[in-house]
């Protein structure tokens, strides 16, 4: 969630009041925004050195309260101080509109633009580090870091349309960048940013693109190259009068957001709002921006009431949906249907789903009836494998073993080359973008979980009896998802002798309670209706040789190979650093559904 | 039973030459009450206790303790006692030999007599130089300082401070605190003790010999033996109560067993858009292998799993033949489309987010981000006969998180979906109230939130009496329409979703700060066996 900082006094002032910062906290709870921290409270000396100021965290999808200017507007619309204002489109004296033609190579790398003009805007300091800081925040946040839509803001006075987007391979495009002296190519461009903290991080975004984007004023001044830099020329300042925005994206819907955001956020410092003429006739975008009319929805009157609880009439719900922004007119065709025109402010409303919510938080989510009907009776029923999962924990308790949970992610190595095992390519699960080493594949064994645990309780003496019942992950293209878990159940025991009898013992003992008993190997491969298990020695790296066993059992006419345990092989041991004898066993639990 | 701190009393070792205990019931015989420092003088004060001890837990004695002052002489002091003091040895140095050069007395009398004692002398006047020696003054002297500390060796104390300050100062006594105790014969005072056994024995009781035997007394302030007690991890031990809650209320459990899932199921399917920052590589851990997830289809396995949980209600709530519903087979071909208007074109009521939707992107394989995904696909179940019906799930969780003290890559998600026809925000919050009270958290408040898969969406908030705060315990919803109705449930059917971590709550419950000592495998052992049973509604 962004978090907006804001001036406490001077949102006070606009909100008209005082507020302690329990009450403002409280307004902020009700109308679903979070209060983080307000610096008056705070004793660090960055803090207290400048003017109170309100941490905000704004929910995601908000981008209208993104910048002071916002959240002062809502909340005094919420407050019912002021309604929110009808922001409307006003041609130029000369009735000629600014135009903007986009080039067909576009297409190529960044196919939208669109733009609006501010006329005789008045930037104070405030306002102009605001309308910065808007921008910033649109591209972290709705624009995914200047990926999907980007904005340029220029001193409409300093350049002279029509303007034109273009394509360009960067070696053609020249100009000074903001605040640089010198001028450069966009090839050089990309060398000069390598390292720019702040700017380095967009530059992939066309780098290598045979083509950048970048738009002209008519004198072939460069006003920007997006989605990295405006120029240096058309730079605004405290002084602007008319300000031209363009906004450049890959997203048609997201384009027009960002341009109804900006001009709802600041074209109260301005006369008026212009629109500019966009020409682009091969994807059919050409139209003037931005569109500043109301969208118009419906919403069912029982839909909101019955949703909510509530039994208020239209004129009631139009009232209280004010608060949050709306105009609401009881549609002259029936009775139950709200007509709804909805601010340019609010993109996140999509559904009547989100006019029910703005309805609940005017009334106030904690005065809404907690009423719960009693509608249906429901039969439980846990899940069978974590039914008998459940089983084998208590009973490896009950026999004095310890429950331990270590992570299901682990290193390619201790699921592999430490256990002696080798990746056959087919089996891990991998994953693609892992921040540290520790975490590169889903475990196929408990085994590394449990000896990393060991190895963390070193400290403690000897025996150390540890078990954990839980899945890991094998890949298995038969399934949609290509992969699948299995419940499998494991125990370590590390002390001064193997401890080899006592696993095998730990086994005999669950087997006994999983209702399966001990056979001898001749009997079970002679009779495949005598249900039970055996034992046989197997051949396994992981264990030292001639002292590990498979684990087979019969059960239902059908032979299994379930498990395996065994004394750890001494070079397992030097792996996972385990200073005394290790064995261990491990099996898959599943076949006993 | 071996000896120790634990179990009965200690019997301490009986010092070589004499039995102390065996000294005391002697002595008691003919006299008492008995001063210890009077009447066992060298006997170690430890010893002298651990006597009285065995003979008092007994009730052969009683006696009182007392805290004194006790006035000791340092070594030096003792050999002043035995040998004279300084300055007596260099006067009889001096009067044996008549006459003893300067450089030659400390030969005689040793290097820190001829120091000290040589300048005392010549005050007392006891000698005097006579050129480079010393010869007699006096003929007879008394050595006052012997005297004096051969007192304080008698009766230990010294009641002159002044003196016994310049004692200190020299080093010649030491003040200690001594304890010493004063000794009565108790109620079964006896001049033996008799025999005694430690522990009820099988022979005793065969042979009737418990009748007659005489039980050494157990000392109750000692801890029992411990343990080789095998334990469950406490974090299973929260999820077991959370468990008992849902299945208290009708709940039944989801099939979450895939770590691995598609972004259809984790993302699409819930509204969640192509780019929403959730579905960064910053936030979500995706697969390299396998490649890609097939498109969503229906898994037998899975079925036959929910068919055998839901036969109880099945049956149980089955309608007469008359009002039986025909059962709506499942069309994921519809499914998939309907996801992919409902995000590039809107449907259902809704505008959707008009981008252009990606399979590739859908198809893509993730570590679930959250179990909501299997809550999805449960759901969409539902949607062949549609009905009230309550889930749940507890299981683990992966996000890309930088790992700190309260961020782990893996965590456990406890997920509770309701659905029902005609559900309200209302009534959501009332379940929720009986839900957190069960573990004792009262008076909840809800705050709206966003959620791309839920509105209402709302964060709840409870109030935690330990900390005396308001805190974020939960979310929770009710699921969008644009997630329910493409699945083919009925527009009037309404599902709550609400979800919390296993790990707050329990890191809560058990004042743990660091998830790491919670979860993995860095957690200490004895930890985990020391955590006692929860009782969620208890504490």
């Amino acid at each position: 969630m962004p978090t907006i900082t804001v001036d406490k006094a001077v949102l006070f002032k606009a909100l008209e009041r005082e507020y302690t910062t329990e009450e403002f906290d409280e307004l902020c709870f009700e109308f679903g925004i979070e209060l983080d921290e307000d610096t008056s409270l705070s004793t660090k000396p960055e803090d207290q050195a400048q003017p109170p100021q309100l941490k905000i965290e704004i929910p995601a999808n908000r981008y209208d309260m993104l910048c002071f200017e916002g959240i002062a507007l809502n909340l005094r619309v919420f407050l019912e101080k002021q309604q929110l204002p009808k922001w409307s489109l006003t041609a130029p004296a000369s009735g000629e509109l600014q135009t903007l033609t986009i080039k067909e190579e576009t297409m190529k790398i960044r196919p939208l633009c669109s733009g609006v003009v501010l006329r005789n805007i008045k930037f104070t300091q405030e306002r102009y580090d605001s309308f910065i800081a808007l921008q910033d925040k649109l591209h972290q946040n709705l624009a995914r870091q200047r990926t999907l839509v980007s904005i340029g803001t220029h001193d409409l006075d300093t350049i002279k349309g029509p303007f034109t987007y273009e394509a360009l391979p960067p070696e053609q495009i020249e100009f000074t960048p903001l605040n640089q002296t010198q001028k450069m190519n966009g090839k050089q461009l990309m060398e000069f940013y390598d390292k720019d903290k702040h700017l380095g991080r967009y530059l992939h975004i066309i780098r290598d693109s045979p083509v950048y984007p970048v738009i002209y004023d008519s004198n072939r001044t460069v006003l920007s190259l997006p989605p990295i830099i405006n120029g240096n020329h058309s730079k605004i300042t405290l002084d602007t009068k008319n300000v031209l925005v363009e906004i450049t994206a890959l997203d048609k819907t997201k384009v027009e957001i960002v341009n109804h955001i900006l001009v709802a956020m600041f074209a109260g410092y301005a006369d008026s709002i212009e629109p500019i003429k966009i020409i682009s006739p091969h994807n059919n975008e050409s139209r003037e921006a931005p569109d500043l009319a109301p969208r118009q929805m419906q919403a069912e009157v029982d839909y909101l009431n019955q949703v909510t609880g509530l039994e208020l009439s239209p004129d009631q719900i139009a009232k209280l949906l004010a608060k949050m922004g709306y105009e609401i007119t009881p549609s002259t065709s029936d009775s139950n249907l709200l007509d709804v025109a909805l601010p340019i402010t609010r993109a996140d409303v999509l559904h009547q789903a989100d006019i029910m919510e703005d309805y609940a938080i005017a009334y106030g989510f904690n005065k809404l009836p907690r009423y719960y009907p009693n509608k249906s009776s429901a039969v439980a029923a846990p899940l069978p494998i974590n039914k008998l999962a459940d089983i084998v924990r208590l009973e490896s308790a009950a026999a004095g073993w310890t429950e331990v949970m270590p992570l299901i992610l682990c290193s390619h190595e201790e699921n592999f080359a430490w256990l002696n095992r080798k990746d056959d390519g087919k089996t891990a699960v991998k994953l693609a973008n892992p921040k540290t080493a520790e975490y590169q594949i889903v475990r196929t064994s408990l085994l590394p979980g449990l000896l990393k645990t060991i190895n963390s309780n070193k400290h403690h003496a000897v025996p150390i009896k540890v078990f954990e019942v839980s899945d890991v992950g094998f890949i298995d293209l038969s399934q949609e998802r290509k992969s699948r878990n299995e419940r499998h159940f494991a125990a370590a025991i590390m002390g001064k002798t193997s401890g080899f009898e006592q696993v095998h013992g730990l086994l005999d003992r669950l087997m006994l309670m999983l209702k399966s008993t001990f056979v001898t190997r001749e009997d079970g491969l002679k009779n495949l209706k005598l249900g039970g298990y055996w034992i046989e020695e197997v051949n396994d790296p992981t264990f030292l040789q001639g002292h590990s066993a498979a684990i087979k059992l019969n059960l239902d006419g059908k032979n299994h190979t379930i498990g395996v345990f065994g004394i750890l092989h001494p070079l397992v041991l030097h792996k996972f650093e385990l200073p005394y004898p290790v064995s261990t066993v491990e099996f898959n639990l599943e076949v006993f559904l | 039973m071996a000896g120790g701190t634990r179990g009965p009393v200690p019997v301490p070792l009986e010092s070589k030459e004499h039995n102390v205990t065996q000294d005391v019931l002697d002595l008691l015989d003919t006299k008492q009450p008995l001063q210890t420092s009077e009447d066992f003088p060298s006997i170690p004060q430890a010893e002298i206790k651990a006597a009285l001890d065995r003979l008092a837990s007994r009730s052969m004695v009683e006696y009182q303790a007392h805290d004194s002052e006790q006035v000791l002489l340092t070594k030096e002091a003792e050999a002043i006692v035995s040998d004279g003091s300084h300055e007596y040895k260099v006067w009889k140095a001096v009067k044996d030999a008549g006459k003893v050069p300067i450089k030659e007395l400390a030969n005689v009398v040793g290097a820190e007599s001829a120091k000290v004692g040589q300048g005392n002398a010549f005050k007392n006047k006891w000698v005097k130089k006579d050129g480079d020696s010393l010869v007699l003054v006096a003929d007879t002297v008394k050595d006052n300082t012997r005297d004096l500390l051969k007192g304080i060796q008698d009766i230990k104390t010294l009641s002159d401070t002044k003196t016994l300050n310049e004692l200190k100062k020299r080093k010649l006594v030491t003040v200690s605190k001594v304890i010493h105790y004063t000794v009565q014969k108790g109620p079964k005072y006896a001049r033996e003790i008799p025999v005694e056994v430690t522990d009820l024995t099988a022979e005793m009781l065969a042979s009737g010999a418990w009748e007659t035997a005489n039980f050494k007394p157990y000392n109750f302030n000692a801890l029992g033996a411990p343990q080789d007690a095998g334990s469950l991890h406490p974090l299973m031990k929260v999820r077991q109560e959370f468990r008992n809650i849902f299945f208290s209320q009708g709940f039944v459990e989801m099939p979450t067993g895939h770590f691995v899932d598609s972004g259809f199921w984790n993302f699409d399917a819930l509204f969640v858009p192509q780019q929403h920052p959730a579905r960064d590589v910053q936030d979500t851990f995706f697969i390299s292998d396998p490649p890609k997830a097939d498109k969503p289809r229906a898994d037998p396995e899975l079925e036959a799993v929910m068919d055998q949980m839901e036969s109880g209600s099945k049956k149980l709530f089955a309608p007469p033949d008359a009002e039986k519903k025909d059962i709506k087979p499942r069309d994921f071909e519809a499914y998939w489309k309907n996801i992919q208007d409902v995000h590039q074109d809107g449907a259902f009521g809704s505008i959707g987010y008009r981008y252009t939707w990606s399979e590739n992107e859908c198809l893509r394989l993730v570590l679930r981000t959250h179990t909501t995904a299997v809550s999805t696909w449960v759901l969409h179940r539902l949607a062949e006969d549609p009905q009230p019906a309550r889930y749940f799930s507890i299981d683990r969780v992966f996000r890309n998180e930088t790992v700190d003290a309260t961020h782990l890559a893996e965590f456990h998600q406890i997920e509770g979906v309701i659905a029902d026809f005609g559900l309200t925000l209302g009534g959501l919050m009332r379940f929720l109230e009986d839900f957190f009270s069960k573990m004792g958290i009262e008076g909840l408040r809800f705050k709206p939130a966003y959620n791309p898969y839920t509105e209402p969406s709302m964060e709840i908030f409870g109030y935690h009496k330990g900390l005396k705060r308001w805190l974020e315990i939960g979310n929770s919803g009710m699921f969008r329409p644009e997630m329910l109705e493409p699945m083919g449930l009925p527009k009037d059917m309404r599902v709550y979703g609400f979800g919390l971590s296993l790990e707050r709550p329990t890191m809560m419950k058990y004042e743990v700060s660091n998830i790491r000592e919670l979860l993995g495998h860095k957690v200490d052992l004895s930890w985990i066996k020391e955590q006692p049973a929860v009782r969620l509604e208890k504490d």
